[in-house]
């Protein structure tokens, strides 16, 4: 056994599934404090992504069409309070993730009406070449977005624990009813949670798009995040984490040294599996904190 | 359920069984001679880059004829436009709806494997060809069993040939190919696994050692191939890619620390939509083209001076003109307006049926010569098609990106036509001995037998 | 889930009638379009909404992983068919069928642990899985590289199902046939024991329902029906088999149909599929008529995509029970005697 090659395959499977905890922070947070099952994430990720990437392109500095595009996201999230969220507050779980589908749409359709259908390169300006360490390589712009993970990682945990804004995104994830009977806004409070989704799309589109191209298919990296949520269940954060590193590195040593007897490809599906298997033991995820039987 | 009801529903469902049924002989009356092209093309969803492209130097170049000659020989071209995003079911319904127009269609042209595919057996039925430019299914280059498909200029097979062929040239002789080793990077679809079998006969003939490496679709996250790449540490990788697929192999090569240049696109991984978006990585990148790109050549820049001089250009960001995708549908379009000429020159100047098209297509030969006079000189080689050769000889060449844009570096290559020719025969065989087709005997002077 | 009540069984008749009356009215609008590219298509994805309806709708479990399904009896049809010389079609797509059935069986066992989106999450291995499995060994596309293969000819006796017409009824048979079989076990003590056991699993068991047994016979029935579905997408519509087909999109629109017609309702299967079916169909219709000659085909199917998805949304909110519902309450409101049953 190559031990230097295996360490290799470990640290780029882990850095891997950094990236897709990334996507599944996006669901987490909202799902946490409105239940819903965010399906429009992805096109909230491509969204993100070519509004950015069409403005930088038209010339504006890279502060000036963050900040622009931030904005844009933080209308979308208040619009999809006032047109989806309200509206079906009390219905089924599984009618607002219909909804979110429907949404999905919208946000890509118009996506791709006002920026086009083009591919573009994002160029974040981190040299995308592997450290220089003999027989493991780490790419150092794979370390970059590992390390923007962590600190939206962290930075959020900071803003649920010990800001007022956190407080009420915790309080409405209790117990709504509980929460409007203080006199907390749920409408505001899940306009702000949309927009902080907005933000960690902006970011995830950013650093996909990076490795990527800005295109089409960054609204399909959500698939990969699913059997993230699945396994650090849907509303915690640091789940959200564990759950990634654990996705990444399983896919990535499964397809290296068992994928080449079975035909290959199964990454496809690999961690959907392990996902499956693990649910099975333990039906709330690692951190999962609600009861998965309700439906 | 009350007669009074069930009236009331089948009146519903006459009037919107009305509202659904295809529109035809539009504006039939006002163009007394006109040659349609029903176009299932895809301008949205994730391969609308592709889409775009091909379809929008395919339509600029039957404008051009329209307003340069006034069509074919006096015949206008006439085309409907029909979105598939690339999903199957949506092509089929475009098919559906379109097949029945008046008059009646010249040639499909989905630029789709899973499409064309699906539409095999009712193009043969109603006797109409279906062009595959570049890609579709290897066998039906046997225009015997086939004779209404064509995979023109070049099919899959000969693709994997070329591109070894081409190796062969970078590493000092076919013979020197012995003991290196390839990896071929390859999408995880009926599209990319098609060649496997042929890479490992080319393995066999020329002594290479051989490892095909599968990507998910759609091949967003690629780190575990790469890995395995980076442990067999081949001479060459081959990558058989498709969209978001090629700029992430790209990037991950550089990851893993793999030299670009040493890595050799197919055709649907060589345009600048697959190189542009991985930005450093790409430099160095090569990949098969059957086409070259640019603006240089004379067919393209009559074009722009007619066609966009006069504000009918289809492409909305008119710097794609050139591009890899923009000059295939432009060669795609000299192909399907020299068929029409062929036959006319047989069945007269007027609007032709679908077998008259086949006939054409089935005797499109423009050499070199010929291709000169339609302007388009190193844009493309050659294609010569005939009853039991429905590819056409096509020639290959090959390309290198620059960092913003490609530049050939291979003369015209030729696939290994004799090595492949008996698989494909083959393959053809046993699709006609299970779906009852007896071959046309190619040796006959062919018309009016289908 | 939502905790709409089963419709009664004479309900149900009433899409099939529309069927049947769109057959009929096409006696005198005749075009093989809206057999090939509306009809066949509608029916299948009717009966792939069925299915998913008795295990979503009436049993509660949400399944992403419903194209697997219909792959799975799709490629068990077309196997069979080339590897059992002799079989007759219906024999043929009845054990792939039950062999989709018994695969939902084995899909099916983490529902006896999860519910909700954790169940629905776990679904979506099934769809990865096949087709991955289908995609690798070309085993089940008979030995063809490229894994796509061509329907063979259909033949029931020695009639052969070549037109489109005949094509539409021979779906339309095996559709009609299905329906009322899930119409019947909808209103047997089965279909309440799925009602009980979605609406509260304590409760059930107190009853004396089997929960976990009753689970997976939904799951069998529910992959049964997609199976057959699955055959006849692939067979009767596309006339192509290829894994492709077969994708997680797919998925979502049998789960959309479901939504939309409402659950827990046979007939909302049926309303919901021509939603997603014939609406698309309409807007790209509506949208080349009106902007086709000022703008190009992209930009009229992104409008078409938002328009859509408006419409999704703006139909979620203004009936969340479905297109069924909403029938039962136009009914309601019109007293008219022609719309009432005879029964």
């Amino acid at each position: 056994m190559d031990w230097g090659f295996f360490a290799g395959t470990a640290i780029a499977g882990l850095l891997a599934g950094l990236m897709y905890a990334l996507v599944a922070i996006g669901f987490v947070l909202i799902y946490k404090t409105s239940g819903v099952l965010n399906f429009a994430q992805g096109a909230m990720v491509l969204f993100a992504a070519l509004t950015f990437v069409s403005l930088h392109e038209a010339g504006l500095a890279f502060w000036l069409a963050f900040l622009i595009t931030l904005a844009a996201m933080i209308v979308l999230g208040i619009l999809v309070e006032a047109f989806i969220l309200r509206p079906l507050v009390n219905q089924p779980p599984i009618t607002l993730f219909m909804a979110t589908l429907g949404l999905s749409y919208v946000v890509e359709g118009t996506a791709q009406l006002m920026w086009g259908t083009q591919v573009h390169a994002l160029d974040l300006g981190i040299k995308d070449t592997p450290l220089p360490i003999p027989d493991i390589l780490v790419s150092r712009f794979d370390l970059f977005c590992a390390s923007v993970a962590s600190t939206l990682v962290v930075v959020l945990t900071l803003l649920f624990r010990y800001t007022r804004l956190g407080l009420a995104f915790r309080a409405a994830a209790e117990d709504q009813y509980a929460a409007l009977n203080t006199g907390l806004r749920l409408p505001v409070i899940w306009a702000a949670v949309w927009a902080v989704a907005g933000f960690v799309a902006l970011v995830t589109g950013l650093l996909w798009g990076a490795r990527t191209g800005v295109q089409f298919s960054l609204s399909l990296v959500v698939l990969k995040s699913f059997p993230v949520l699945v396994l650090g269940g849907f509303d915690s954060i640091p789940g959200a984490i564990v759950g990634g590193l654990l996705i990444g590195l399983t896919e990535t040593l499964a397809e290296v040294y068992i994928g080449p007897y079975v035909g290959g490809g199964i990454d496809e599906w690999i961690a959907y599996a392990v996902a499956l298997v693990f649910l099975l033991i333990r039906p709330t995820g690692l951190f999962g904190q609600r009861s998965v039987e309700r439906a | 359920m009350s007669i009074v009801r069930f009236l009331a529903l089948a009146g519903l469902a006459t009037a919107l069984a009305g509202s659904l049924t295809p529109s035809s002989a539009k504006a039939q009356n006002s163009v007394p001679q006109q040659q349609y092209f029903p176009l299932q093309s895809y301008r949205v969803g994730p391969y609308a880059a592709g889409g775009t492209g091909f379809f929008g130097g395919f339509i600029d170049y039957m404008t051009l004829i329209n307003a340069r000659d006034g069509g074919v020989n006096g015949v206008k071209l006439t085309w409907d436009e029909c979105e598939t995003q690339y999903i199957v079911e949506r092509g089929v319904e475009c098919y559906e709806r379109m097949k029945n127009h008046v008059p009646p269609p010249s040639a499909w042209n989905p630029l789709s494997v899973g499409i064309a595919y699906a539409m095999i057996p009712g193009i043969t039925a109603d006797k109409v060809p279906l062009i595959t430019i570049d890609h579709g299914r290897t066998d039906s280059t046997d225009g015997a069993v086939f004779p209404y498909v064509f995979p023109l200029l070049m099919n899959p097979y000969s693709e994997s040939s070329a591109i070894i062929n081409f190796i062969a040239t970078r590493v000092g002789g076919p013979d020197k190919l012995v003991g290196k080793s390839i990896v071929v990077l390859y999408h995880g679809s009926p599209y990319g696994k098609e060649t496997i079998p042929i890479y490992q006969l080319l393995s066999k003939k020329f002594g290479f050692k051989l490892e095909q490496i599968e990507v998910p679709d759609p091949g967003t996250e690629q780190e575990s191939q790469w890995l395995q790449i980076r442990r067999i540490h081949p001479d060459y990788v081959v990558l058989r890619g498709w969209g978001v697929m090629n700029p992430v192999a790209l990037k991950t090569a550089q990851d893993t620390g793999f030299p670009a240049d040493h890595i050799i696109g197919n055709v649907w991984s060589n345009s600048e939509e697959d190189a542009r978006p991985a930005g450093d990585a790409a430099k160095g990148y090569i990949a098969l083209t059957t086409q070259a790109t640019g603006t240089q050549y004379t067919v393209i820049r009559q074009i722009v001076k007619i066609v966009y001089g006069a504000g009918r250009g289809d492409m909305a960001d008119k710097s794609r003109i050139g591009s890899v995708y923009y000059n295939l549908g432009v060669v795609n379009g000299i192909l399907n307006v020299e068929a029409v000429r062929i036959a006319q020159a047989k069945f007269g100047d007027h609007t032709l049926t679908g077998p008259e098209m086949q006939w054409g297509f089935e005797h499109l030969d423009l050499d070199p010569g010929r291709v000169a006079q339609l302007g388009a000189t190193g844009l493309f080689h050659s294609i010569d098609v005939t009853c039991a050769d429905h590819e056409g000889h096509g020639f290959v060449t090959f390309q290198q990106w620059n960092g913003s844009s490609w530049h050939r570096i291979s003369d015209w290559i030729a696939p290994d036509w004799a090595l492949l020719r008996p698989i494909i025969v083959a393959s053809a065989n046993k699709y006609a001995a299970e779906n009852g087709i007896t071959p046309r005997d190619c040796s006959k002077p062919q018309f009016a037998a289908n | 889930m939502a905790r709409s009540p089963a419709q009664p069984a004479a309900n149900a008749f009433a899409p099939f009638t529309l069927a049947l009356a769109i057959g009929i009215a096409l006696g005198f609008v005749p075009s093989d379009y809206l057999f090939d590219a509306v009809l066949t298509p509608f029916l299948a994805i009717s009966l792939a909404g069925l299915g998913l309806n008795l295990l979503a709708g009436y049993a509660g479990q949400v399944s992403l992983g419903s194209a697997a399904f219909m792959a799975i009896g799709a490629f068990g049809t077309y196997n069979l068919l080339l590897r059992v010389p002799g079989l007759p079609l219906l024999a043929a797509i009845v054990i792939a069928g039950l062999l989709t059935a018994a695969l939902g069986l084995v899909f099916g066992l983490p529902s006896l642990r999860l519910r909700g989106f954790y169940l629905a999450i776990a679904t979506l291995a099934a769809q990865f899985v096949v087709q991955w499995a289908l995609d690798t060994f070309n085993w089940f596309s008979g030995g063809d590289t490229s894994g796509v293969v061509e329907a063979p000819p259909l033949m029931i006796v020695s009639l052969a199902i070549n037109t489109s017409v005949r094509r539409y009824l021979f779906c339309l048979a095996v559709v009609a046939f299905l329906t009322a079989v899930a119409i019947r076990l909808a209103n047997s003590r089965i279909g309440r024991e799925f009602l009980a056991v979605r609406d509260n699993e304590t409760a059930a068991r107190i009853l004396g329902v089997k929960v976990l047994s009753t689970k997976l016979f939904a799951c069998v029935v529910s992959s049964f029906y997609i199976g057959v579905a699955g055959t006849l997408w692939a067979f009767l519509y596309l006339r192509t088999i290829e894994p492709d087909g077969f994708d997680l999109d797919r998925s979502f629109e049998i789960l959309f149909v479901i939504i939309i017609g409402g659950l827990a309702s046979i007939r909302g299967a049926f309303l919901g599929a021509a939603f997603i079916v014939v609406l698309p169909l309409v807007l790209s219709r509506l949208g080349d008529a009106i902007f086709g000659a000022t703008f190009d085909s992209g930009l009229v199917d992104i409008v078409e995509k938002i328009i859509l998805g408006v419409l999704i949304i703006a139909f979620l909110r203004a009936e969340p029970e479905g297109l069924s519902a909403l029938f039962t309450r136009v009914r309601i409101l019109l007293p008219s005697q022609a719309f009432s049953r005879s029964s």
